[in-house]
């Protein structure tokens, strides 16, 4: 009885979860590209490749090398081995995810692999979090990555054709991300306030109905909105229990979309929302339409800015939402519609 | 305009029937996702494929100037076009072209000429028959498909009208 | 006077693509195929041929001049040989244009490596 009211509790609202014990984000680490690395946010990247190629033969070996180094640096800065770790949940947009098994096979850590498009880090980070929090694992890796040539090659074309993207278009991330989420007792004091993860609120596939490949903002923004409005629902809690609302890679025409369905809803996000896609890319000077996207964009920025946010004392509490696309190129062509996926991650800096 | 699109949004969210309410988010979409300018483009598409048709224009004289029949000079015109255009991807400058230009560079030979070549390049890695053998049409293989099966139906009517004697 | 009509002809149909690419969700392959069935259908119907001599290359190096040029070779083809000619007559007539591409991008891949976008 007394084990069932104890599960009950970490069940809130019709999807989401709490954590009685919040696992902490002990590490985490960004392996950017060149391009990335000329952004905005580059000063804040751990490593920054200025060959696209990473030094390998192939784009999905040179994605492979990125999660690798990012993986490497993530257990680095928390003095830990791969040995150390219980699981790694990660995943990335190519098929088979390739990136990921090649990528970390060296590292010998249980793995289970997944599939989210763009909104990987946030479903890896749930179910890490959930692990932990669950007594299942003491640590878990969770990690992704993405490279602007090989998603190109995957989905859209070869590098070197000659075609004009629209304002709409996003621009794929070459980077991977990486945290290491452990419990108290793995836990130990870092630099700045400890980041728990509060709580999530895992997403729904939601598609309305949008047959434009060239506009996943557009296709993701329906997703990020039931997945903010159902967390919002099941906490109780208004938009500014949070400091920021970040979505992973909306970028500049899903964040309209968002802001106006949230709206519509009678939720106001419009003064405390960002976008991560937004973020990483200087939108003029490099040319980069509706901003980044790919699994990498929601994992650096999130490794790199928005944690250094919270260690620094400047934010209290986000809610991180990657979000992601289900492209693919044969659903497409046999004429189906692109759905999303978002999925909600309460991080707290504790003082 | 602002009334207009929350106008739009409500209709997306209040919709019960879901086949309505994503033909209304389509077109709420494409009212909030800005566009550049279709007109500057056009111009700009204007230029790049006039400059290539000129340079055409020119290689036809040339090779005519030089001995060749009407049908040669066009087919070495086409030579001369193809491989310019697979040189200038292979050094990364069709693509910045393409860029700026457009359909401009998208209409021209040139255009068939780089879908062709990018992919050979990009596959290589594949190997030779898995990769460039098997992946080389990929963006142009509709072209020739559609291309030797419509003119194949005219000429079955063109066959079938002269058999009796109608042209 | 060739020169200023080829430029002219030429990009009035690159314009006028570019209109279609940008307000419509065409892509550049439905684009190309569009463009040689046109010019394929245009030349049957006996419209293509004076338009290219007239304006030169303007017409002929765009694709629809390709799609002319595979319909004038079946016509030739049928004229010459009957019915085996409507089998013959495509891919002879593009004979020049496809394997010049397919030849000098083999070739180019043993050369050029693809780049990275920036």
């Amino acid at each position: 009885m007394a084990a069932n009211q104890n599960k009950q509790s970490k069940m809130v609202g019709k999807q989401s979860i709490i954590f009685r014990d919040p696992p902490y984000i002990i590490s985490a680490s960004s392996v950017a590209g060149k391009k990335e690395g000329e952004g905005p946010l580059g000063h804040l990247f751990d490593l920054i490749h200025e060959d696209p190629m990473v030094g390998k033969k192939t784009w999905e070996e040179a994605e492979s090398e990125l999660m690798k180094q990012s993986a490497e640096k993530a257990l680095e800065k928390a003095g830990l081995k791969s040995q150390d770790i219980r699981y790694l949940v990660g995943g990335d947009l190519l098929g088979q995810l390739i990136a990921t098994s090649f990528g970390i096979v060296d590292l010998e850590i249980p793995t289970l692999g997944i599939y989210g498009a763009c909104s990987t880090m946030g479903e890896a980070m749930t179910i890490g979090a959930i692990l932990v929090d669950g007594g299942f694992a003491d640590n878990v890796m969770a990690i992704t990555s993405s490279h602007f040539a090989g998603a190109e090659k995957q989905f859209r074309f070869p590098l070197d054709y000659g075609n004009q993207r629209p304002y709409s278009a996003h621009w794929t991330v070459t980077g991977s991300g990486a945290v290491i989420i452990a419990d108290k007792d793995s836990h130990k004091k870092e630099q700045g306030a400890s980041v728990v993860i509060k709580g999530v609120t895992p997403g729904k596939i939601v598609d309305f109905g949008l047959k434009d490949s060239m506009n996943m903002g557009a296709a993701m923004a329906p997703a990020a909105f039931e997945t903010i409005k159902q967390n919002f629902e099941d906490f109780g809690v208004k938009p500014d229990y949070y400091d920021k609302i970040i979505t992973g890679d909306l970028g500049y025409v899903g964040q309209t979309i968002l802001i106006d369905l949230l709206g519509e809803k009678g939720y106001d996000i419009s003064h405390n929302h960002m976008d991560c896609g937004i973020e990483i890319f200087d939108q003029e000077e490099q040319d980069t339409h509706a901003g980044g996207s790919g699994c990498g964009c929601s994992a650096i920025t999130f490794t790199s800015y928005i944690l250094n946010q919270l260690r620094g004392g400047n934010w209290k509490r986000v809610l991180f939402v990657p979000t992601g696309a289900l492209l693919s190129q044969v659903s497409f062509n046999e004429g189906k519609s692109v759905p999303g996926i978002a999925h909600a991650v309460v991080v707290e800096a504790e003082t | 305009m602002s009334d207009q699109k929350k106008g739009s949004i409500s209709d997306v969210l209040n919709e019960k029937d879901i086949q309505k309410r994503n033909e209304f988010y389509n077109q709420y979409v494409k009212e909030v996702t800005p566009k550049f300018s279709v007109f500057k483009n056009s111009v700009k598409a204007f230029l790049i494929g006039g400059i290539i048709c000129t340079i055409g224009q020119f290689l036809t004289t040339y090779f005519k100037n030089l001995g060749q029949n009407e049908e040669n000079a066009k087919s070495y015109t086409s030579l001369v076009l193809i491989l310019l255009s697979i040189l200038l991807t292979g050094f990364g400058i069709y693509q910045k072209l393409a860029k700026f230009g457009g359909a401009g560079t998208l209409v021209p030979i040139t255009g068939f000429a780089n879908s062709v070549a990018a992919p050979a390049v990009e596959y290589k890695k594949e190997g030779q028959v898995f990769g460039i053998g098997c992946k080389i049409f990929t963006i142009a293989g509709p072209v020739i498909l559609y291309g030797i099966f419509s003119s194949w139906v005219l000429g079955l009517i063109y066959y079938l009208l002269k058999r009796f004697g109608l042209v | 006077m060739e020169y200023l009509k080829a430029f002219l002809v030429g990009g009035a149909i690159c314009f006028a693509v570019q209109i279609l690419l940008d307000n419509t969700k065409l892509m550049p392959g439905r684009v190309m195929v569009i463009l040689v069935c046109l010019g394929a259908i245009l030349g049957a119907l006996g419209i293509y041929e004076p338009f290219a001599k007239w304006a030169g290359a303007g017409a002929s190096v765009p694709l629809t001049g390709f799609g002319n040029v595979l319909f004038k070779g079946v016509k030739d083809a049928v004229d010459k040989e009957g019915f085996i000619g409507i089998f013959k007559g495509g891919f002879t007539a593009s004979a020049v244009g496809i394997s010049s591409a397919i030849i000098f991008s083999y070739i180019a891949s043993w050369f050029f490596d693809s780049k990275m976008k920036s």
